[in-house]
């Protein structure tokens, strides 16, 4: 299946390790990524804040660059903060004719447009894989199922809420995906308060106690539910859970010392890539335990 | 008619036992409301159980709960949907449910008894502490004050509110930070600021800006648009009250929230995507990489923050190159070009879908769906 591959900022920049494991596991997957290369950030919520007609503006323009790949199922990312803020913005340019006509006149001048259709899709990996490419297919292809591995599901406010701008309605289920992507490598999913709860970071840089407090606690929650790592389809979220998670500690006053594995990470263990070259080295909290539970499951 | 399980949270603090569960079975018909159910075991069973209610229609506000774990109003909420719900397994419930419908006291209120919260204690402190009234300039006009049918547009979505609580109830900051003024009282704040007639806007957003437990402790979850029964999403408007904060009167708030959206703006204009490394010293020095280094306050906390973002370049998860050089996109210039057209207005378009519909087709004539400046987004 071939995808016009919108992997977002934060995945190229300060979790370069996303981008690198979705490359890996995109071919495992028979998924053929086209990357956006020209495309521009999504807003992450704060150019929407800032002004509604640029963010439809920005977003409008990646969809054409989209439209635009040749034999492509639709558009991918990998970032549950580019889907929502993705998803805010189609449901505006779909809404009304003149709005999107308006927004398009922006686009003219470098040849783009971007036209409304009714089975155009933006889809997070997540959705893609249990949606277009199927959790059976996905069972196939596992050799090395991730047995015993207790993994504490973690999705990002902007991949469940709204639920009535998010497809809900024709899936209702998008609130339990990452369970079952779980359940079909072979791993546990855990429960816990957090897994759909926020991570904090949109405020980290105006109220760090609020938004430390969030990531602290929910980690805390996971490593009370017997999890060996969290797995999270948001780079954001992934940046307040691990690479702020020593600081995290200070605010919940305890230690938390739980890894957290990013979407295409966990896939790719499963479907029997090393966590070396899925970049896990690259992690603040350390994967070891992980990697070592994984060591010990024999490929099938 | 079928049967309905409700697993209720009892508390009473005059027992001194600590809260419990308890199942109740009615017998209903399934469009009837799960207040019904309540009110229903309440008559048959046990007369002891308290819920407060009154309209049973959705207009008083006042029978709040959260049921499967989702803030709601208790007679707006079908049994048959709250059965299938409840089925299907709520999210984190606290309770295994075997399938009942589990139905809870609203969250972040103290219980007062069973389902009832002190909504006085929280929801209307906060209320209060907005200024929930409106402060015209001068002597009031002879008769009424005229106000243009249009520039009320924008504030109609918060006037929608009912004062339920449910937002209250569901806010993820507030969870961590109780002392966050929050979804209900923050969207009461925009009815203000958004009203032509009120004649202290800056003075409203300056001190929400500057409260740190103002409109930058929301954390943008969303949770108050899902569970809000009337469409007020209040995170909306408190996105409105940031906007009108630093777009019109450039409000430079101690809490970054001016700095960091400025930085971020400016950012994507000058390469296109994020370059992360400049987003926290912009942020702290409002929006300028040089005050940002400079300024003590600003240094202060960059040197706080600087434990992360050594923890990252440690990993090689960033090299110092990508620290100074972030590449532009190729066709850079269109962005800009798309800023300048845009940003170089004096109004902002917004398109309202709370006004227009969500299921608009588009296209009527007889409907203006582009605002200047008052629009707003659901
Ligand atoms: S979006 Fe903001 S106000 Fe609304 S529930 Fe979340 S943190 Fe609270
Ligand atoms: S904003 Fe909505 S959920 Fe919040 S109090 Fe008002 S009506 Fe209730
Ligand atoms: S009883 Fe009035 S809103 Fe439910």
């Amino acid at each position: 299946m071939r995808v016009a591959y919108w992997p977002g900022c934060v995945s190229r920049g300060f979790t370069p390790e996303l981008h690198g494991s979705m490359e890996l596991v995109a071919p495992l997957l028979d998924i053929e990524l086209i990357e956006l290369d020209r495309a521009n950030c999504c807003g992450a919520g704060v150019i929407a804040e800032h002004n509604q007609e640029l963010v439809d503006t920005l977003n409008a323009r990646t969809f054409a660059m989209a439209q635009r790949v040749a034999g492509s199922a639709g558009m991918m990312n990998i970032c549950s903060t580019c889907q929502g803020a993705q998803s805010e913005c189609q449901q505006r340019l779909d809404a009304d004719d003149d709005y999107r006509r308006l927004i398009n006149q922006h686009l003219r001048p470098e040849g783009l447009e971007y036209k409304r259709g009714d089975d155009w899709t933006n889809k997070n990996l997540l959705w893609l894989l249990v949606e277009e490419i199927g959790l059976e297919k996905l069972r196939e292809r596992v050799v090395r199922p991730l047995e015993g591995l207790r993994v504490a599901p973690f999705y990002g406010c902007y991949i469940v809420r709204p639920t009535g701008r998010l497809g809900y309605g024709e899936f209702p289920d998008r609130d339990r995906y990452l369970e079952w992507v779980i359940d079909a490598v072979g791993a546990t999913p855990v429960e816990y308060a957090g897994s759909h709860k926020c991570c904090g970071f949109p405020v980290i840089t105006m109220n760090k106690a609020t938004s430390l407090r969030q990531a602290g606690r929910h980690l805390a929650d996971a490593i009370d539910a017997d999890a060996d790592c969290l797995v999270t389809p948001c780079p954001l979220c992934h940046l307040n859970l691990d690479l702020q998670q020593p600081d995290a500690a200070k605010f919940v006053e305890r230690p938390l010392d739980i890894p957290v594995l990013h979407f295409p990470q966990m896939i790719g263990l499963a479907l029997g890539l090393e966590p070396k070259e899925l970049g896990m080295g690259k992690h603040v909290v350390r994967t070891r335990d992980v990697e070592r539970k994984v060591a010990a499951l024999a490929a099938v | 008619m079928p049967d309905y399980t409700l697993k209720i949270r009892r508390y009473d603090p005059e027992s001194g036992d600590a809260a419990y569960w308890q199942d109740f079975t009615v017998d209903l018909a399934p469009e009837r409301s799960v207040l019904d159910g309540i009110l229903r075991a309440r008559d048959q069973e046990d007369g002891s159980l308290s819920i407060r209610c009154s309209c049973q229609a959705a207009i008083c506000g006042s029978c709040g709960v959260r049921i499967n774990g989702k803030s709601a109003l208790a007679c707006n909420t079908k049994l048959s949907d709250a059965a299938e719900r409840a089925q299907r397994g709520g999210i984190n419930n606290e309770a295994t449910s075997n399938g009942a419908i589990v139905v809870e006291p609203m969250g972040n209120m103290p219980v007062l008894k069973d389902l009832i919260v002190d909504m006085d204690a929280v929801h209307w402190k906060k209320i209060q502490r907005v200024v929930p009234w409106l402060l015209p300039e001068g002597e009031p006009p002879e008769r009424e004050y005229i106000v243009d049918a249009e520039a009320m547009i924008d504030v109609t979505q918060s006037m929608a509110c009912i004062q339920c609580g449910a937002c209250v109830s569901a806010c993820l900051s507030m969870e961590v930070d109780p002392e966050f003024i929050g979804p209900a009282a923050l969207a009461k704040a925009y009815r203000f600021v958004g009203d032509p007639r009120d004649a202290h806007h800056e003075d409203r957003l300056r001190d929400l800006a500057e409260d740190p437990h103002g409109i930058y402790d929301c954390t943008h979850c969303f949770a108050c648009i899902e569970v809000c029964p009337k469409d007020v999403a209040p995170m909306s408007q408190i996105m409105r009250l940031r906007r009108r904060a630093t777009g019109d009167y450039a409000i430079k708030d101690s809490n970054n929230g001016y700095g960091h959206e400025k930085a971020f703006v400016d950012i994507v204009e000058r390469w296109g995507t994020l370059h992360e490394a400049q987003l926290l010293p912009r942020s702290f020095g409002d929006g300028s990489l040089v005050k940002g280094q400079t300024r003590p306050a600003a240094v202060k906390q960059l040197i706080d923050s600087a434990p992360a973002a050594l923890r990252g370049l440690a990993r090689g998860k960033v090299s110092p190159r990508k620290v100074l050089i972030h590449p532009k996109l190729p066709d850079q210039k269109e962005v800009r070009r798309i800023y300048e057209e845009i940003e170089g207005r004096d109004e902002r378009i917004e398109l309202n879908l709370y006004i227009v519909g969500e299921e608009g087709e588009g296209g009527a004539d007889d409907k203006e769906p582009v605002q200047g400046e008052s629009g707003a987004e659901s």
